[in-house]
């Protein structure tokens, strides 16, 4: 791992070095996003004026993306670079050093109220703020401030851009909240693999229970299917969501096991590929709700 | 009374997986018992292992065809280690290449070529994990599948019992006679992919050989003839399967491990205090023959 970035760094210092950054011809800024959520979210904002290169595309995993020098050199060329902070791109300070970057890089979950995470046993902060609705209006907020100083004569354009889809933001995050008003209190648990879902949780005052027991890559124990099974059973849980969990056929044994059904795909950290249910940072609401709902409902 | 029920009973009781997967054990055994006593009597154990390794393309193309399917994938293992089988069997008849050398070429070829199809089609879900069945998600087709092959096995097995035997321990006999050697060995090696098939569906191919052999040679120690040897066998199989659930029940480990781990276990076992032939039954023996 240690050898493979000190090769990749070696080999990009002289790729860094002549290219260099510079605007594009035609006046449009260069930007650079860590992820597809975030890159959605800048182009809302950017509009025409910004071209958009999003390092991890629709259905990438960031949290263990691996960089190629094709990577290096956008970065090394752009005049923006956006990341989403919070630990969320581990790989982007070494991507930054290796591909000689040296303008701003911009955290959009900047002055977000951070939460914490249960990783593997450790606390860690959970970089998903994108999931609560209101934490994507200071997003907006932190972007087209970041680009109206790179560009200071679109400044106004950028604000105008960032109110409309700002107010958007604010009528989906109302949607969720007038849909979940008639999930009764004792019903709003749901139990997924996906660890992103902390601040929708606590925005929209909703439970998440991780699956104890069986973990997504190892073969699992008898007992850990057994604890699992329980814990469906005794939250009265109906629907899981499991993230692409290795055996098919194992979750359909847990399902049938504890009188449930298996949930379909919720969109939590990058969105799906253009056409797909949830291609914009916005329909992934569209996505993900209605599922969560019917869950809670028992349906 | 009740704290043995909690242990031995329970887990069985409460969980209808665990149900299931104790009687996909006890077909598994009642299969491959027997056909890995022979592979042992036969000098093939470690064929075995190749074999195993031989069905990974077939199930990966099956699965690239039609995604996880018990039918494709299952006609695919068992195209690809008959297609092994025979071709070694076919080459070690015709040339003079010994047979447990154009085993291991035949089934590296299919073992490159299986990772070869696995890598070059990433995919989101990892295709190692679901050719690599695991016994706690055993469903009812891959319950009958397992199920026939075993009756399959047991029913085969007892047609060709004579002249098997006859070709493993004395095969220019068998030749003087008139027997057809050639046909009952090809119709083993048939049993043996068909039973590797039903293990990789329940247990993942690494863990199906477990199953096989080791119950086998635990069993050479307990008895001394043929027919006996096959019911020891696939006696410890069931055994195995059975702690090695209750292992993995109570302990909270993987299941597939824990069953073969427990068949190492007993083989061990076995190989110490076993009534034939085993170490303490040497240690006792040698003042006698040195004597």
């Amino acid at each position: 791992m240690h050898r493979r970035s000190f090769l990749f760094s070696a080999l990009l210092v002289p790729l860094a070095l002549a290219s260099g950054a510079a605007h594009a011809a035609d006046g449009k800024l260069k930007v650079v996003v860590s992820f597809s959520i975030l890159g959605d979210i800048v182009k809302n904002v950017g509009g025409e004026r910004v071209v958009v290169t999003t390092l991890v595309g629709p259905d990438g995993d960031a949290h263990v993306f691996e960089p190629t020098p094709a990577d290096a050199r956008a970065v090394a060329a752009a005049d923006l670079v956006f990341v989403n902070g919070l630990g969320f791109e581990g790989w982007m300070d070494r991507l930054i050093k290796a591909s000689g970057y040296s303008g701003p890089l911009v955290v959009a979950s900047d002055g977000v109220p951070s939460r914490t995470m249960d990783e593997d046993g450790r606390t860690v902060t959970d970089p998903h703020a994108w999931q609560d609705l209101g934490n994507g209006r200071r997003y907006v907020e932190n972007i087209a401030a970041a680009l109206a100083a790179a560009d200071p004569a679109a400044a106004s354009a950028y604000g105008a851009t960032a109110s409309a889809y700002e107010a958007a933001l604010a009528a989906k995050d109302q949607w969720v909240r007038d849909e979940l008003a008639g999930v009764p209190a004792e019903r709003r648990k749901i139990i997924t693999s996906h660890d992103a879902f902390g601040y929708f949780g606590a925005a929209y005052g909703v439970t998440f229970l991780a699956p104890v027991g069986v973990s997504t890559e190892d073969e699992p124990s008898a007992a850990g299917m057994a604890r699992l099974i329980r814990q469906m059973k005794k939250e009265g849980v109906r629907v899981v969501f499991f993230e692409n969990m290795t055996n098919p056929k194992l979750i359909e044994t847990l399902a049938r096991e504890a009188g449930a059904r298996v949930g379909g795909t919720l969109y939590a950290d990058a969105l799906s590929p253009p056409g797909g249910p949830a291609d914009t940072y916005l329909k992934m609401f569209d996505n993900n709700l209605p599922q969560l709902k019917a869950a809670m409902l028992g349906m | 009374m009740s704290a043995l029920y909690d242990l031995l009973a329970a887990p069985f009781v409460d969980f209808a997986f665990m149900r299931r997967a104790l009687v996909a054990c006890a077909a598994l055994s009642i299969g491959c018992g027997p056909v890995g006593v022979l592979l042992v009597l036969r000098r093939m154990s470690l064929i075995g292992d190749s074999m195993s390794h031989a069905v990974l393309p077939g199930a990966a193309i099956g699965f690239l065809i039609s995604g996880v399917s018990l039918v494709s994938m299952s006609i695919g293992g068992f195209v690809a280690g008959l297609l092994v089988a025979l071709a070694s069997g076919l080459v070690s008849r015709v040339t003079q290449l010994r047979e447990d050398a154009s085993f291991a070429a035949f089934y590296l070829i299919s073992l490159a070529l299986g990772v070869l199809i696995v890598s070059t089609r990433g995919s989101n879900v990892d295709l190692m994990h679901v050719l690599f069945g695991t016994i706690l998600a055993v469903d009812d087709r891959s319950l009958v599948l397992v199920s026939a092959i075993a009756t399959v096995s047991i029913g085969v097995l007892a047609v060709i019992y004579r002249p098997l035997l006859v070709e493993c321990f004395d095969p220019g006999f068998l030749r003087s006679v008139g027997g057809h050697g050639a046909l009952y060995h090809i119709l083993f090696l048939v049993l043996v992919v068909l039973n590797l098939v039903a293990g990789f569906q329940a247990l993942g191919t690494l863990m199906a050989v477990g199953l096989m052999m080791l119950p086998a040679a635990a069993a050479r120690f307990w008895s001394g003839s043929v027919w006996s040897l096959g019911a020891v066998s696939a006696f410890i199989a069931l055994l195995s399967g059975y702690v090695g659930l209750l292992l993995s029940f109570h302990v909270d480990l993987p299941s597939g491990p824990s069953i073969v781990l427990t068949a190492g276990v007993i083989y061990v076992l076995s190989m110490l205090g076993g009534t034939h032939g085993s170490l303490r039954q040497n240690l006792i023996a040698r003042p006698h023959y040195e004597s």
